[in-house]
């Protein structure tokens, strides 16, 4: 008969051991929740959640003070805008030429290249768009309204190629995921490449796709660095052109967190409610996104 | 693979002609667009890589000396052509150092319960599952916030090293745990099954077993997650790691700068010697990027076992 193993004693301690470092994670989260619901019921407390989400000027650290989050939710809107108009071509037509083009060698070889480009840090990319990108943008722009020194457009530019990466390399994994025989099924009705990738392998990978834009929408609502140093801290009324510089709300808070604002100051408390707009949204873009992933697998594999 | 395939199906005396015959394209004006189009969007990608590569490399060559290795004058200035980024160095060695001591214990403790301890039908470890789904995808200056909020100012551990390590710790942590997770699952159940069947307990098996195995895999994804780290700005500057710092950190509780936060605050400074030494910065960071990512590279293709 089989006798059943002796309980080491350290077994047990291991064991409580892991499950306490797998807690810090949900101890994160409620951390993050507490850190930022706290402060921001105070926040409304002084200001209404009407006046928040209507009033068109932003200007709590001046002394005409006006708290509408509507400027810093239209200028994230326009850098966003910018970036997922460049990302979503660059980042599509990459992801359909190494899955479907490109022999395993060079796969090999582009994919880690392309991989580089998220490593690069966010100050780096906003450094290039304010001293290289915007120069050559404001020599190249028709009109005589010349974009300003810092604007929107060329840090959703940076930014649109910061997310290349993420939209390439899940739309690509989506794409592999494709079974063969869709494509010989439609290789054997005489169909080319092209016709196979556009109809066949994008259609039936599109759950992946989405998810892939899904999560480089999020991550463009928020990456703070790109938009701080290339599109500025000015905060005041609603930018009516991406040629214009303004705050989003990620710069918004990390503008007014360099200062040493007074704690519980309602100028203080501005960057909790900001913080909590920033993370419902992505909150439920990350859901979306994960949500459909999960689609895709279950599909095919 | 689309060549092979038409091929396969037929059976001819020479393989070879019908090969061809049926791998023969017509080529058409729109495949070709095509693939072109294809073409350009990885080659605006690449590009615009080499463009800021060597954008930074060119105006920060007559940085690139000794004097990044001098500290921040205190009239900077007028003293900008002699000024470096020391404390910055120093201050993203002791910051990274405690983060790696603090994330890489946890992230792999957690990513052990999760892969051979967890059951993963209740729950609760679902629950926990996608709730570290979710951490990955939390904005970085959120961590900030939880920083200011809770670390900095509730735990009272104040503008400080610890602060900015325990702060990046948690924002990596997601990035730890899926990759040591990932390289657990790669080890095969039977060398599991073979342990438990010697007599072995769960951990012995873990620890003995299962880990050793896993290595690469994880420091793999470990390095690239401290590199993450180690170019991240965006919460430090709700942390306090924006002013001028002058003096090298000594201890976990100084204050500090690291090298994306100096970058910043040189961006901010008009005189033409701070882009440069921005720029020269820039560099610095990118070729001890540009090393971690090797080095994780070299790793995974030396040390991973194919099983």
């Amino acid at each position: 008969m089989v006798r059943r193993g002796r309980r080491r004693p350290g077994e047990r301690l291991i064991e409580t051991l892991l499950v306490v470092a797998a807690i810090v994670s949900i101890a994160t989260t409620m951390g993050i929740v507490v850190s930022l619901v706290v402060p921001t019921v105070e926040f409304f407390g002084h200001v209404s959640v009407v006046e928040f989400l209507t009033e068109t000027e932003w200007t709590p650290l001046f002394s005409d003070k006006h708290y509408g989050v509507v400027p810093l939710l239209v200028a994230t809107l326009w850098v966003t805008a910018v970036a997922i108009v460049i990302a979503i071509p660059v980042g599509l037509g990459a992801a359909i030429y190494l899955s479907e083009y490109a022999a395993p060698r060079t796969r090999k070889i582009l994919k880690p290249v392309l991989e580089i480009l998220a490593g690069i840090p966010t100050v780096v990319y906003g450094f290039f768009a304010l001293t290289f990108l915007n120069p050559r943008l404001v020599d190249l722009w028709p009109s005589a309204a010349k974009p300003e020194f810092q604007n929107l457009l060329v840090a959703g530019i940076a930014m649109g190629i910061m997310i290349v990466p993420t939209i390439a390399s899940l739309s690509e994994d989506a794409m592999s995921a494709v079974p063969h025989s869709l494509r010989e099924g439609a290789y054997a009705l005489a169909s080319t490449k092209a016709q196979v990738s556009t109809r066949v392998v994008v259609p039936a990978a599109l759950s992946g796709i989405v998810a892939a834009i899904v999560l480089g929408v999020s991550r463009a609502l928020g990456e703070t660095m790109i938009v701080t140093i290339a599109a500025g801290l000015k905060t005041a009324g609603v930018p009516a052109s991406p040629t214009e510089g303004a705050a989003t709300m990620t710069a918004y808070i990390a503008g007014a967190g360099q200062g040493d604002l007074p704690v519980s100051s309602l100028e203080y408390l501005t960057i909790f409610a900001v913080g909590s707009t920033l993370f419902l949204f992505t909150f439920a873009l990350n859901a979306i996104s994960i949500r459909l992933v999960r689609t895709f697998r279950e599909v095919y594999e | 693979m689309t060549t092979a395939t038409p091929a396969h199906a037929a059976t001819a005396s020479d393989p070879a002609r019908v090969r061809a015959e049926l791998t023969r394209r017509r080529t058409r004006p729109g495949d070709v667009a095509f693939r072109l189009a294809l073409q350009l969007c990885l080659l605006v990608a690449f590009a615009f890589l080499i463009a800021l590569i060597s954008f930074a490399v060119y105006k920060g060559w007559n940085r690139l000396d000794a004097r990044l290795w001098e500290n921040m004058p205190t009239g900077r200035a007028s003293r900008a052509a002699a000024a470096g980024v020391q404390s910055a160095i120093t201050g993203t060695l002791w910051v990274i150092g405690l983060t790696a001591a603090i994330c890489l214990p946890v992230g792999i403790a957690s990513a052990v319960y999760l892969e051979e301890y967890a059951d993963n039908t209740r729950w609760y470890n679902r629950l926990l599952e996608l709730n570290i789904q979710n951490l990955a995808g939390v904005p970085s200056i959120v961590f900030g916030i939880l920083g200011l909020g809770l670390i900095a100012r509730v735990l009272g551990l104040g503008f400080t090293v610890a602060t900015a390590a325990v702060v990046l710790s948690l924002l990596v942590l997601p990035t730890v745990i899926i990759a040591s997770r990932e390289a657990m699952r790669a080890v095969p159940r039977s060398i599991r099954e073979a342990s438990y069947a010697l007599g072995a307990t769960r951990w012995q098996t873990t620890w003995r077993q299962v880990l050793p195995a896993a290595v690469p895999g994880m420091a793999t994804g470990s390095i690239l997650a401290l590199s993450r780290a180690l170019g991240e700005a965006a919460p430090l500057i709700l942390l306090g790691a924006v002013t001028f710092i002058r003096f090298n950190p000594d201890s976990l509780l100084s204050s500090y700068t690291t090298l994306p936060i100096q970058i910043y605050n040189l961006i901010k400074e008009p005189q033409a010697e701070f882009q440069e030494l921005a720029a020269a910065a820039i560099v610095l960071l990118l070729v001890i990027l540009l090393l971690m990512n090797s080095a994780a590279i070299l790793v995974r293709n030396r040390f991973q076992k194919r099983w």
